[in-house]
């Protein structure tokens, strides 16, 4: 049985809970996405099916955040809209919304309205900086969101003329991570109250506390990482982990051999690269295959063994690297035991054997163009309540008449 | 109560407490996995951590590493361990010794859940795989976390957060056109890695509420880091068109949907940065109307398409212009004209200069037995009936061992004592 089956969660259509209602609806609940009349803009949003703009119901944005929903449209502007809408939320155990702070209120359909036609309804906004703070009428995008609360200022390049980077899209979707974990959290705590909640989520303080040692150096240290290319953002300055391979792909090298099994393992493949003869400092892995007791890392840099160790196993790496392909170069290393990954593209990793065999590629019919299509599979596997694309997402108003029949 | 008239309150702990019912024995570590039994931590679930006393709980190597809030050093005095192990407990069991063996049985005999972030097989070999669990406790929930999971041909591959970054695609996509990938600075996999593994355990925990039945739940973090690039995996399997091409990744740009400008730009200051995006036409006549120089009437720069079309020399002369300033007078001047706008700020300025995060309650105090006064990450949601709440800092190892097994198996404490002097506890 679906986790979430016979649950029911109505959404108010914005950008920013687009994935919270996904990941409800993939477990298994009835998801209502309620839409103005027109529709939600993000109906519009590029890529398209066969890059073909014209026509609805085209836009691969739309279909993927809006899988497992069901679709109306009710218009909040008017009062018999805003009725219908209170009696849809009757029947709901959750409402997800991120719209303007007060308009709910404004409208007569903030939580304190709503739960006086429904005592259990979990009532979960997002917002840019939480219901109370003035801050968020402001206008927002995902940018704007990321740059106002951690991530870009440790994401970029060692040559600090360049910006910092944002990650596409991560704003929003750290937010919707927190609004479906909100969720989750007040529908058990229901099942022992009887009662719902207003569950107030902020979108920049989401990303605020997914910023890893950026806040907690500072919180504990009061000190300040800085950004370098391809590796975490550091206090003080760290050895480089990315690495161009033979194709031009690149791999992150992770930590270098530290055992002697590993550099016993880096030492074997050299050899039958027939790549030892160009490594000068093979023999201190020979050195390291062979090392008795325990290979202290912190005397890297004083003890003049070690570190030409330590040295040649970051060495033989980068040979390696630079002579094989990098997913060559990844399956090699893990095989040999050291945690080096390949730095795919997203369809790379897509097609990769791995995600296949679990079965991440999960194909979707489109019955209304008489196609399928190949879709990104479950975040986790669940093995007693099945994760499902249970239909494709909907069109403008496609179930006004069946869920407004059953109000 | 909610609404929008009265301040949030500190999250307090006389409030009830929303997952106060649950017990998780928990073995997980790093921030993978112990960022998720935050999230039930602070919603008051007894979470147990069971640590390795031979090894010190060294697994974790956040138990020793920096930061430190003054000079001393050691096991107990890591910041980050304590950032993400607030609200829980810690005992130590050494699963050598039968007789640890017997105790974590019992416990998982009173338990909910099981969760662990190991390498595959790792709890197996100490005689708890889920089959185990499950003769133990039969509605056991299991949740296991790792890079690429229990399944697969990667299954015995290793990882550490910038492994699954990489490989997922989430690197790649952090980085401008014709230089190498930027990446994540920082482990952003081990943070929501660790969220879905919170959502995992609470999708379980309702379905067995639901249907009296546990489960394993197979977490691979790659595969929770793929599902992030839905829209471009969509326009991979539909229109074939790859990520990596010409052009791209171009991160700070948006593309779905086009927006222009859309950037980050250079300010007056030390490394200082804005982030500006115009969503429309009228954002763009108020960006002009606040810039008001010649250029911004090209008619290249006309229309929303145009101007998407000539990102290039209009992210010059945007770049020009917010220059000449600082990053908190282009988010003044670009705020009162109702532009989406803001300073790319740094850890100090986001966590003790603007003022929300602060007001929000996101940097809680905990009290740690060694480290004493330390701010924390907090949640970033308040919940108008069970609002988290985070009692205590992180265990130092073993903190409560005598306390949890009198408690909850009634071991005297004289019986935890001579275990002790005997290394299995």
């Amino acid at each position: 049985m679906s986790a979430l089956l016979g649950l029911r969660v109505v959404e108010l259509a914005r950008e920013p809970i687009a994935l919270a209602g996904k990941l409800l609806g993939d477990m298994g609940a009835d998801v209502i996405l309620v839409e103005p009349p027109g529709g939600d803009p993000s109906r519009n949003y590029p890529p398209f099916v066969d890059d073909d703009p014209s026509g609805e119901d085209r836009s691969l944005y739309w279909w993927h955040y809006h899988t497992s929903k069901r679709g109306v449209v009710i218009d909040l502007d008017d009062e018999p809209g805003r009725e219908r809408f209170r009696s849809l939320v009757a029947t709901a155990d959750v409402l997800l919304e991120a719209e303007p702070r007060r308009r709910l209120q404004a409208l007569g359909l903030d939580y304190d309205d709503l739960k006086a036609g429904n005592a259990e309804l979990i009532h979960v906004a997002v917002t840019p900086y939480g219901r109370h703070d003035p801050k968020s009428d402001l206008p927002y995008t995902d940018l704007t969101i990321m740059a106002a609360s951690g991530p870009p200022w440790s994401c970029g390049y060692d040559d600090h003329s360049l910006p910092p980077i944002r990650g596409p899209l991560q704003g929003y979707q750290t937010a919707a991570h927190f609004a479906a974990l909100s969720a989750l959290t007040a529908l058990l705590q229901r099942t022992v109250s009887g009662r719902g909640q207003f569950i107030d989520v902020s979108m920049t303080a989401a990303s605020n506390v997914t910023t890893e040692a950026a806040s907690y150096s500072w919180l504990v240290a009061k000190r300040t990482v800085q950004r370098q290319t391809g590796r975490h953002a550091s206090v003080s300055p760290s050895g480089e982990t990315q690495q161009r391979c033979a194709d031009g792909r690149y791999a992150n090298t992770g930590v270098p051999p530290r055992q002697p099994k590993e550099f016993a393992a880096l030492h074997a493949w050299l050899k039958e690269l027939g790549l030892d003869g160009e490594l000068p400092e093979a023999v201190f892995l020979e050195m390291g295959a062979r090392w008795e007791g325990p290979f202290e890392l912190s005397k890297i840099g004083s003890d003049d063994e070690i570190t030409a160790i330590f040295g040649a196993g970051r060495e033989g790496l980068k040979l390696i690297a630079a002579r094989v392909p990098a997913q060559d170069f990844f399956t090699g290393c893990q095989r040999a035991g050291l945690a080096v990954g390949i730095v795919n593209a997203p369809e790379e990793a897509f097609e990769d054997e791995h995600f296949k065999a679990r079965g991440f590629q999960v194909p979707v019919v489109h019955e209304d163009i008489d196609r399928t299509v190949v879709y990104p599979g479950a975040p986790y596997a669940l093995n007693g309540s099945p994760w499902a694309i249970s239909r494709r997402a909907p069109k403008l108003g496609e179930h006004d008449a069946e869920v407004f029949a059953d109000l | 109560m909610p609404g929008i008239s009265s301040a949030p309150s500190a999250p307090a702990a006389d409030k009830p407490q929303a997952l106060s019912s649950l017990r998780i024995c928990d073995f997980t570590g790093q921030l993978a996995g112990a960022g998720a039994t935050k999230w039930l931590a602070s919603f008051g679930a007894e979470v147990i951590r069971i640590e390795d006393p031979v090894r010190e709980g060294r697994w974790d190597i956040l138990r020793g590493t920096p930061p430190y809030v003054d000079d001393r050093r050691g096991i107990d005095l890591g910041g980050a361990f304590n950032n993400h192990n607030a609200g829980k407990f810690g005992i130590t069991l050494n699963l050598r010794d039968d007789r640890a063996k017997d105790i974590l049985a019992r416990l998982v005999e009173i338990s909910d859940v099981v969760s662990e972030n190991f390498a595959k097989g790792v709890l197996e070999r100490w005689g708890f795989g889920y089959d185990r669990l499950k003769e133990i406790k039969p509605d056991i929930i299991y949740v296991s976390n790792c890079g690429f999971g229990h399944v697969g041909p990667y299954s015995d591959f290793k990882t550490w957060g910038p492994i699954v970054q990489a490989v997922s695609g989430l690197t790649f996509t952090s980085g401008l056109p014709d230089r190498e990938p930027a990446g994540w600075g920082y482990s952003f996999m081990d943070h929501t890695g660790a969220y879905y593994m919170a959502m995992a355990i609470l999708l379980a925990l309702i379905h067995r509420q639901r249907t009296g039945e546990g489960q394993w739940v197979d977490l691979a973090c790659t595969e929770s880091a793929l599902s992030l690039h839905g829209p471009a995996l969509l326009d991979w399997t539909v229109n074939k068109r790859p990520s990596r091409r010409p052009g791209r990744p171009h991160s700070n740009r948006s593309f779905w949907p086009p927006m222009a400008p859309h950037g980050i730009y250079p300010c007056q200051g030390d490394d200082d940065w804005v982030a500006i995006a115009c969503r429309n036409q009228p954002d763009w006549e108020a960006l002009c109307a606040v810039i008001a120089e010649p250029w911004c009437e090209d008619a290249l720069f006309a229309t929303p398409e145009s101007r998407h079309a000539a990102q290039d020399p209009l992210d010059d002369h945007i770049t020009a212009w917010t220059a000449r300033r600082s990053k908190f007078d282009v988010q003044d001047l670009l705020r009162d004209a109702g532009v989406p706008v803001s300073g790319v700020l740094k850890p100090e300025e986001r966590i003790d200069v603007d003022p929300s995060t602060g007001d929000f309650g996101l940097w809680p105090t905990v009290r740690h037995t060694k480290m004493g006064a330390v701010r924390v990450d907090g949640q970033p949601a308040h919940f108008s009936e069970t609002d988290w709440h985070l009692p205590r800092g992180g265990p130092c190892l073993g903190e409560h061992t005598e306390e949890v097994l009198t408690r909850l198996l009634g071991l005297s404490v004289e019986h935890v004592a001579a275990l002790r002097a005997e290394g299995v506890v």
